[in-house]
């Protein structure tokens, strides 16, 4: 019987593998994407020290650094159901169903739409998909975009768009709706934008330093919006709706008041030929769903966590979970949570050589998340405390097999 | 139609040339690289919309990409629901757009 199925050849799935495998156990990665690799395919951003962070690269390392340890990887598989056996697991999938002992969801997220008037049409995509199509496929999406949402995600790809000669004419705030909420607050918006100044510095003290409360600086926000790497991020427009009759032709956008509401009479169209919607990232998590893990909500992680402690073990006996579905943070840390998630099934399973590994392991989750270049959230620490202390309130701190 | 491929990138390089295969898209022949989805070729050819919605009948195209949301879903030698957007070509598939009787058999009326 396999040791570990895990569920995501991502940086979290892959790490656990590494992790695992080196500890003698058999290692099976399933993932319903071509390569493996996960959202770390796409990534592609320049750190303070210069160092252009390729995650194709760090993908490719990965990849072959579980090979070489005999992981066994199958890409093009979906995994729909799973099933509590006697002893281990069944993972119900595409390809044939799989028995293991032990099982690691390392899903990762899944993005949040907004709905836009107009949004069906084609050359309308999520930001995460314009982010695949031009950095893994090499397509280009279009030849010039407007983002919808602004958000540390849609700062970062649109970058990255840019690098791949798309023009892009600004980064708007959507329509006021329930699904879209405070991303669509002129005041809430600039609050999150104005903790992100380390990722551009320049234009930040530029502009941030002369209104330092988020309030003042949606005021006396200019009207063409700032720029940042030469893109006009704008706090002060909203795009009200999508136009096209085929596929994208144009948005129609007005600008806003500092509290958020269209100011009449200011509606203009803008020609694109495609959009890109940044609704953020949330969780994906229904397999921990189907196997019985009870969930906890924490807007900081990005939704409904499934119920687990520092060492990635959940509620469900040989259940474990890593990466984003633990709540939304930098491939770093997904990469540093897969190992300790490897290390602990290691143990669990009776086969962790070093058992001081996993303490080290936990202490680097910590520090690779406090030196993240991108923070999702600024209260991620706290939230994290508050949810192992549940998680140890309901089961006590370690679950053995 | 121009071909919509990052040849160049500032970052990530030249873009390393590929084995080509063909396939066709509602009969119309195409061509892409070895490996890539369906979406991905599609796209680079310009071609955009890729399945009419069933009862709507509006045009629909990629979302997601990461084969979450099936907006993309197109007919694969004859296999109905397949996402184009995590499914590679291969040489000589038939891509048809769409699943126009799917709210018929959904129904459980006879497309």
């Amino acid at each position: 019987m396999i040791d570990l199925v895990i569920v995501g050849a991502g940086p979290a799935g892959l790490c656990a593998a590494i992790a695992a495998a080196e500890n003698g156990l058999k290692v099976c990665i399933l993932d319903e994407f071509i390569q493996p690799g996960g959202r770390l395919l796409g990534q592609l951003h320049q750190e303070p020290n210069g160092y252009w962070w390729n995650g194709i690269e760090e993908a490719h390392k990965l990849h072959k650094k579980a090979v070489q340890l005999g992981v066994d990887i199958h890409l093009g598989v979906s995994v729909y159901d799973l099933q509590k056996a006697e002893k281990g697991w069944f993972v119900y999938s595409s390809d044939k169903i799989f028995e293991s002992m032990c099982l690691l969801l390392a899903t990762g997220a899944s993005e949040t739409p907004i709905p836009v008037p107009g949004w069906t049409l084609p050359g309308v995509m999520s930001i995460g998909a314009a982010q695949v199509m031009s950095n893994v496929h090499r397509v280009k999406p279009g030849e010039k975009c407007v983002v919808i949402g602004v958000n540390v995600l849609s700062l970062a790809i649109t970058r990255e768009l840019q690098l791949c000669g798309v023009e892009i004419e600004g980064i708007l705030l959507p329509h006021p709706n329930l699904v879209s909420g405070e991303s669509a607050d002129p005041e809430r918006v600039m609050q999150s934008l104005l903790r992100l100044s380390h990722l551009a510095p320049s234009p930040f003290i530029r502009f941030g330093g002369k209104w330092v409360t988020p309030k003042l600086a949606v005021q006396f926000f200019p009207k063409k919006g700032f720029k940042m790497w030469g893109i006009p991020i704008q706090v002060r427009s909203r795009v009200l709706s999508i136009l096209g009759e085929k596929q994208v032709e144009a948005v129609r956008i007005a600008n806003v008041t500092p509290s958020g509401d269209s100011i009449p009479g200011t509606e203009k169209e803008i020609s694109v030929d495609f959009v890109c919607i940044a609704g953020g990232l949330t969780p994906l998590s229904e397999l921990a769903a189907i196997a019985g893990c009870p969930f906890q909500f924490f807007a900081e992680l990005g939704g409904y966590i499934p119920l687990h402690n520092e060492y990635m073990q959940t509620d469900v006996q040989g259940l474990y979970v890593a990466g984003n579905i633990t709540g939304i943070e930098s491939a770093k840390v997904a990469m540093a949570q897969g190992k300790v998630a490897g290390l602990t099934i290691s143990k669990d399973l009776k086969a962790l050589k070093d058992i001081t590994k996993i303490e080290d392991a936990v202490k680097n989750v910590v520090v690779t998340r406090r030196n993240a270049m991108i923070q999702f959230h600024p209260g991620i620490e706290k939230a994290r405390t508050e949810l192992y202390n549940e998680f140890s309130r309901s089961r006590g701190k370690m679950i053995s097999i | 139609m121009k071909s919509m491929r990052i040849t160049h990138h500032p970052v990530l390089g030249k873009l390393e040339e590929k084995r080509e295969v063909k396939f066709t898209f509602d009969g119309k022949p195409f061509s892409a690289y070895e490996g890539e989805t369906i979406a991905a070729a599609l796209l680079a050819h310009g071609v955009r919309t890729l399945r009419i919605h069933e009862e709507k009948k509006s045009p629909r195209g990629i979302y997601c990409n990461i084969g979450h949301c099936f907006e993309c879903r197109v007919r694969v030698d004859g296999k109905s629901v397949v996402r184009s957007c995590i499914t590679p070509v291969t040489d000589g598939m038939s891509v048809e757009s769409g699943m126009l009787n799917v709210s018929a058999s959904m129904k459980g009326v006879k497309p």
